[in-house]
């Protein structure tokens, strides 16, 4: 009896999560598309947003999320590469590393937006700037990214490390042609994670791209971020509340496919070099 | 060579008449030692392997059979605090002292691991890779080394039409068979085996140590074998490796008959009775 009734309790919290995910989705479904239509993803916003649309703001949402990505991939794989194959076990080096990442992966996206303001926009004079915006980004998405990558070389199999030196390989090649090949899932999970957090961002880019919402000019112009047009539309503009939905929605669609779209890229581009079956 | 006088397995204990081999030594090791750390794991190790023989080193786990094999190809040099002291004489080279281009040298001395290790990758990607990393840039000589590779381990009949699919798919004696074919791609002139049959089901096992006993002439083969049957069937020379003092030693080296039929030291002939290990 007291475990049927548990049972049904578990239910019920799985339930409740489903429902209230549901909820929201639905929610964000059908008040956004109600004020949906092609023209809002390309034309400028018109009234502080009341109407319009989101070309800018979709532009420089994807200008900002770019370049986060390749700051923060390269650099995030190499430190990766370097704590699993390179870092000598336990050196304090190498842990202090790890340590770092960890509390930052769990600094507050606001105090990111501080650091990026203080140090990219002021101290290197990049301004309220795309280019601020999403390099703030990439600090942010880093430690993550480096986490999961490294972790997934990690549970590479020994065995075919000692392989490629038994037959003369270097370390080099070994990474490039096995290891990171087959920590591919790993990569891809960290980008997704990064993905998402970067493009759902808003702190972190109030003090640093800004909230202006022209078409930005170059990366050194500010641009406004579609989660930061949402959060103003909703906290500063009355009578905003329609075109954030529509945004809400734009930005939800945006997230899956851009998920989608970096998914089959890396898994096509390892495909080429790797065949698991 | 003026070492030969320290050896003390003179040529002049070899019989003639031996299957395929003219007693030449192609690898004189000498005083060879091997520590972990503070833990010293192999000591006075002196013995020569002789081109075109087999050589089966037996003894009980964990007494230094695979740190032995391991210093012939410089793996000891990835392994943190390995330190090897000793001589080891291969083609008029101290391979412990003398510059030594590893990669080169692991060309020269291939190794198979106990646990079949073929890459994530197809069958002939696993072959290629190996190629391509040493330089062999010509695609069809390639393709010519990959035909024979795989003739001479007996796969080529059985996958010649799924070379494109992946080597994981295949069984574990052919995957083994497959890491053989990928060392011996690259003409190794020793092949160093680390108890390549242990992982394999008997038929496996069977086909391989058929295989092994093909190379022979061809090949220099030194083999760590747990099984005694096996190492009396392939090999024509045999050392004993036995624990004392925790650290590990060669007890006995000589002619594999020899060994097993008149072993000079009563710690052999108890380990080959099964009295003792």
């Amino acid at each position: 009896m007291a475990d049927r009734l548990f049972a049904w309790l578990m239910l019920g919290c799985a339930v409740l999560v489903v429902a209230s995910l549901l909820w929201v989705l639905s929610d964000v479904l059908i008040e956004g598309f109600a004020h949906f239509s092609w023209s809002f993803l390309i034309t400028e916003p018109v009234d502080a947003g009341r109407s319009g649309g989101i070309g800018p703001i979709l532009i420089s949402t994807l200008w900002i999320l770019l370049i986060a990505l390749a700051a923060a991939l390269p650099l995030g794989l190499g430190v990766a590469i370097w704590l699993s194959e390179f870092a000598p076990r336990n050196s304090r080096f190498a842990v202090h590393t790890g340590i770092t990442l960890d509390i930052l992966a769990g600094v507050p996206s606001i105090v990111y937006g501080l650091f990026g303001n203080a140090f990219f926009s002021i101290y290197l004079g990049m301004g309220f700037s795309l280019l601020s915006g999403g390099l703030t980004l990439a600090c942010m998405i880093l430690p993550i990214f480096v986490r999961t990558c490294e972790s997934g070389l990690r549970a590479v199999s020994d065995d075919w490390r000692k392989g490629a030196l038994a037959l003369g390989m270097t370390r080099s090649s070994a990474i490039w042609h096995i290891l990171l090949p087959a920590a591919r899932p790993a990569i891809v999970a960290g980008m997704v994670l990064g993905i998402g957090r970067a493009t759902a961002e808003t702190a972190a880019l109030l003090f640093t791209s800004g909230y202006v919402d022209r078409m930005p000019e170059s990366l050194l112009d500010s641009g406004r971020a579609l989660a930061v047009h949402i959060y103003d539309l909703s906290m500063n503009v009355t009578g905003g509340d329609g075109a954030a939905y529509a945004s809400a929605l734009v930005l939800v669609v945006l997230i899956i496919s851009l998920n989608t779209l970096a998914q089959s890229l890396v898994d096509n581009w390892f495909k080429r070099r790797l065949v698991v079956s | 060579m003026n070492q030969q006088n320290a050896n003390p397995y003179t040529l002049g204990e070899i019989e003639q008449g031996t299957p395929c081999c003219v007693p030449q030594p192609l690898l004189q090791v000498r005083d060879l030692a091997v520590s972990y750390g503070e833990k010293t794991v192999l000591s006075q190790v002196s013995l020569d392997i002789y081109k075109g023989c087999i050589t089966a080193l037996i003894g009980p786990s964990g007494c230094g059979k695979t740190s032995f094999l391991t210093t012939l190809n410089r793996l000891t040099d990835q392994q943190a605090h390995a330190q090897v002291s000793g001589q080891i004489l291969f083609d008029g080279q101290d391979l412990l002292r003398d510059p030594i281009d590893t990669l080169r040298l692991r060309r020269r001395i291939g190794m198979i691991f106990q646990r079949p290790n073929p890459f994530p990758l197809s069958i002939w990607r696993n072959l290629e890779l190996p190629l391509k990393e040493h330089g062999v840039q010509d695609r069809r000589v390639r393709a010519q080394k990959i035909e024979q590779a795989l003739r001479d381990v007996g796969l080529w009949n059985e996958i010649s039409d799924r070379l494109d699919s992946s080597a994981l798919a295949l069984s574990g004696g052919q995957q083994q068979r497959l890491c053989i074919a990928r060392a011996l791609v690259l003409e190794p002139e020793i092949l160093l085996m680390d108890e390549p049959c242990s992982a394999l089901d008997p038929i496996s096992s069977g086909v391989v140590e058929e295989l092994i006993l093909r190379l022979r002439g061809r090949y220099t083969v030194i083999i760590v074998t747990h099984n005694l049957a096996q190492a009396r069937r392939v090999a024509n020379y045999a050392g004993f490796f036995w624990m004392t003092e925790r650290v590990g030693k060669l007890i006995e080296f000589g002619q594999c008959r020899h060994l097993f039929e008149s072993p000079g030291h009563e710690l052999t002939a108890a380990y080959i009775s099964g009295a003792r290990g």
